[in-house]
């Protein structure tokens, strides 16, 4: 499989706290990648690195061989990486269908924007095709701020779909939910990924992570530690010393494994 | 519900276009040019500051703007005092956006409530300049060409340019309301960084929205500035302006389309005839400073809003069933 | 331009600016702890003025001994407006309600300004008002000196205040994260209450030295409040050194350009330097950084 997103050793620090410390990973096409680690391992800023959020005091992240460090949100989103935020952020004081269409227009000028209205046809036809997807197409016309909490992950979901992405980051799409949901969101991105879609995702939900994802990457202290499928991954003793805050000196734990 | 809406606007329109016939007394025309002038500035001003949620208390620099250009254009090139120089009404308007350009695009940078700062600086940095500089006549002020049409008959030709620009402004709204531009403004309103993450051009958005509102409060600064003949500094950049303006459109209902022109005309009316009336300037102030408070406590979402709520209060209770329902998300099936 | 004017020029800024630095401190002190905009700060430096004024005026009472007696009046005064008018606003648009309430606040008080004292300029007037005193060739106004004296004393208070007893140390935590801080069983709501009465009452201060140093209507108000305005946003809102670093130095910086070029540019000059830094640092010298990410 041929790689799409790739970091190459990002690094950035937040005053004192080096965030991110040399990190790299690889998203290979048409897979679903996980992407776990401690909290304070540097998952959500890699996200913001990638994304244009965030700028990275060095390293790239190539989209399909093109470079795409420091450029904007709006180029990163145009250029096709589509995101999710872990608390989720919708437009509340719009209708559900409105929170859609301001997505659907990725690639758009802004000038157009003015002469336009809101929306085509076909736009709110797509739409429509994806809320009903998540299966909330019953709410379109109610105003955004007056979903659950639940009701808005399936939401941000659809919403980063409708602009079709290349590559999808997820930014604990299980997290605060119930179980049925949670089972729901990991279907739904089956179903996609079934169809080409590549999934990044960030998740704590070690089940969740374990039984979606082809290839998983952990992360510590703003580093890669581990890559590699979640059964390599769950046997991995460097992984579980990361969660449990084992040993600091990762040498020593080498040679301890080396020597027995 | 569609019928009967814009039953109402037309209705509306056929009372603004008959006033002057009917009422002749020039000082409640007077009262009516004053009020038209603050329904189209207080209507552009929520078109950005509403949709966007920038609240720019700055604009009555660009009401300032506005006026000088058709002072200082209508002496420097010799204008007959008449109707040709309702032709400078525009110009003023062009350029208040030529100034609303480079403001905008520093001011528009900074966070939302540094942006509400900002803007209180540049309008008095305007004031300043408007006193200090040399071509503008200073504190002393400039006249402009005088207009000789008659007492009685003055205000109406006034009155019904004012209602031009309203009309134009309103529909201006409107259409922007249903474009996709005006999307993206209540998106950036919401969460503007998300907006970004989305691919909206959040800047150019911006900018864009400051502009034309500027383009419309520069309009009727120019008007202003030919209705009443001579400007001083201190009168055309007002510090009142830009909190009555945001006061009419909470009042009306920020955000609205019908909202701000409701607003500016029950309080720009009932100013102007308390000010013929009460002479005492502090007291008004007083009064203005106590409903401004009552309003924004009692009523932050507007006049129009909460009386639209108390409408749809059924649906209201239907759409909380739902949200708070999620069990029905799993009866909806999945594909 | 002459070397001695300037010195004098620098020295008078900054002697002055620590005066701004108070009231500008007050400012920003409310809105990091209360995310609230206080647009009638001016009005109440003003009023801070006029009640110095009429202690004078009708009492005979020095204006330092009277700060005894307005600081706690307008501290009281800030508790009232905090609890009749900001102490409702909540949500997301609260602090552009803020600025909507305070500034309907000021005209209320400007109003009522104007009917008790006149709208004619007035000024305190005391011994050491107009008074100066030469030290190697440069004049050191006594006002201004003990204006720098008083502005002192009490930013020092502060500090000692904010860093040295409990409550300031609420004071602090409600600074950097008001969730936090109640979480942590920190009585927010005290903790703001207190905090803008405190931002208020370092306005008679400063309104007393203001009211000694210029001659004053309500209507000034305005030019106070957009400079004070100013002051905290170049210095980055919310921080508190930060407003002393910018007070001082737009005053500074508005002596110098009125000697080197002209008095009537030198409040542009503040404009100016407003617009530079924020092209180049939107949150202002000190501010923290918006957080744009979840």
């Amino acid at each position: 499989m041929t790689i799409l997103l790739k970091a190459t050793g990002i690094s950035r620090a937040f005053g004192g706290v080096q965030a991110l410390d040399g990190c790299s990973m690889e998203v290979k096409k048409g897979s679903i990648t996980g992407l776990i680690g401690p909290n304070g391992s540097g998952k959500t800023t890699l996200f913001n690195v990638i994304t244009g959020y965030v700028k990275p005091d060095s390293g790239s992240v190539t989209l399909e061989g093109v470079d795409v460090t420091n450029e904007r949100p709006d180029k990163v989103f145009a250029l096709g990486i589509g995101r999710t935020f872990q608390l989720t952020r919708i437009f509340g004081r719009i209708s559900v269908l409105e929170n859609m269409l301001v997505a659907t227009q990725r690639e758009e000028s802004w000038l157009r924007g003015l002469t336009r209205s809101m929306s085509s046809k076909s736009e709110v036809s797509a739409a429509m095709e994806w809320l009903d997807f998540v299966g909330i197409a019953r709410l379109a016309n109610l105003q955004a701020g007056a979903l659950s909490f639940g009701q808005r992950k399936l939401l941000e979901l659809a919403y980063v779909l409708v602009a079709n992405p290349d590559v999808v980051l997820l930014d604990e799409p299980a997290g605060g939910v119930n179980l049925t949901l949670v089972n729901q969101i990991s279907d739904k991105i089956r179903t996609l990924n079934k169809s080409g879609k590549t999934f990044l995702i960030v998740e704590h939900n070690m089940e969740f992570v374990m039984s979606l994802c082809d290839e998983v990457t952990v992360m510590h202290q703003g580093k890669d530690l581990v890559s590699g499928t979640p059964n390599e991954v769950r046997a991995n003793p460097l992984v579980l010393d990361a969660y449990l805050g084992g040993a600091d000196d990762d040498d020593d734990m080498e040679s301890e494994l080396e020597h027995g | 519900m569609f019928q009967k809406k814009n039953l109402l606007w037309l209705v509306a329109l056929a009372v603004f276009l008959a006033f002057p016939l009917v009422v002749t007394n020039p000082t409640y025309t007077t009262i009516g040019v004053f009020t038209l002038l603050f329904m189209a500035c207080t209507s552009s001003w929520n078109m950005f500051s509403g949709y966007s949620g920038y609240i720019a208390l700055g604009s009555g620099a660009f009401y300032g703007v506005g006026a000088y250009t058709m002072a200082l254009c209508s002496l420097h090139w010799h204008m007959a005092a008449g109707a040709a120089m309702f032709w400078l009404v525009p110009l003023g308007g062009l350029l208040a956006v030529l100034v609303a350009i480079p403001v905008g695009w520093v001011v528009l940078r900074v966070r939302r409530h540094t942006f509400v700062v900002i803007t209180i600086a540049v309008f008095f940095v305007a004031q300043l300049s408007a006193i200090n500089a040399g071509f503008t006549g200073g504190t002393a002020g400039l006249s402009l060409p005088f207009i000789t049409w008659g007492a009685s008959y003055y205000n109406v030709p006034f009155y019904y340019v004012a209602l031009a620009i309203v009309i134009f402004i309103t529909a201006l709204s409107a259409s922007v309301r249903r474009s996709r531009f005006g999307l993206q403004l209540l998106a950036i309103r919401d969460d503007e960084d998300r907006a970004l993450g989305l691919g909206v051009k959040v800047a150019a958005v911006k900018l864009t929205g400051f502009s034309m509102s500027a383009f419309v409060i520069g309009m009727c600064g120019a008007l202003y500035a030919m209705f009443i003949g001579q400007i001083y500094p201190q009168f055309v950049f007002d510090p009142l302006f830009d909190i009555s303006i945001a006061l009419m459109a909470f009042l009306g209902g920020l955000g609205t389309l019908v909202g701000p022109l409701l607003g500016a005309l029950v309080l720009e009316s009932l100013q102007q005839y308390l000010t013929v009336s009460f002479s005492n300037g502090s007291l008004y102030l007083i009064l203005f400073g106590s409903l401004f408070l009552i309003v924004i406590l009692f009523m932050p979402q507007g006049v129009v809003v909460a009386l639209r709520d108390r409408w749809t209060k059924k649906d209201e209770r239907e759409r909380d069933a739902v949200a708070s329902n999620e069990t029905t998300l799993m009866a909806s099936g999945t594909k | 331009m002459n070397g001695t004017a300037l010195i004098q020029a620098l020295l008078d800024g900054v002697l002055t600016g620590s005066v701004y630095a108070l009231m500008a401190t007050g400012l920003t002190l409310i809105f990091g702890v209360m995310d609230i905009i206080n647009v009638a700060q001016g009005i109440l430096v003003i009023l801070g003025a006029y009640l110095s004024y009429a202690l004078t005026v009708h009492l005979g009472i020095d204006p330092f001994v009277g700060l005894l007696i307005t600081i706690p009046t307008l501290f009281v005064v800030g508790i009232v407006i905090e609890r009749a008018f900001i102490g409702r606003l909540k949500g997301p648009e609260k602090t552009a309600m803020s600025i909507l309430v305070t500034y309907a606040v000021s005209l209320l008080i400007e109003g009522a300004l104007n009917m008790i004292f006149s709208v004619n300029d007035v000024q305190i007037s005391a011994w050491y008002v107009d008074r100066s005193f030469r030290v190697f060739g440069i004049y050191i106004a006594y006002i201004y000196l003990f204006g720098f004296i008083l502005a002192a004393v009490l930013l020092t208070a502060l500090y000692f205040m904010l860093y040295r007893t409990r409550f300031g140390a609420s004071v602090r935590a409600s600074l950097a994260d008001q969730t936090a801080a109640a979480l942590v069983g920190i009585d927010v709501r005290r903790v703001s209450t207190i905090c803008f009465g405190i931002g208020v009452a370092v306005t008679a201060a400063g309104g007393m030295v203001y009211g000694a140093t210029n001659s004053f209507n309500a209507s000034t108000s305005y030019d106070l409040i957009s400079r004070l305005l100013i002051i905290i946003v170049l210095g980055g809102m919310g921080s508190l050194g930060g407003a002393l670093v910018a007070a001082i130095a737009m005053i500074t910086i508005e002596d110098i350009v009125a000697v080197a070029w002209s008095p009537v540019w030198s409040t542009l000059s503040f404009f100016l330097v407003l617009v530079i830094v924020l092209s180049v640092r939107p949150q202002g010298l000190f501010g923290k950084q918006s957080a744009r990410v979840a």
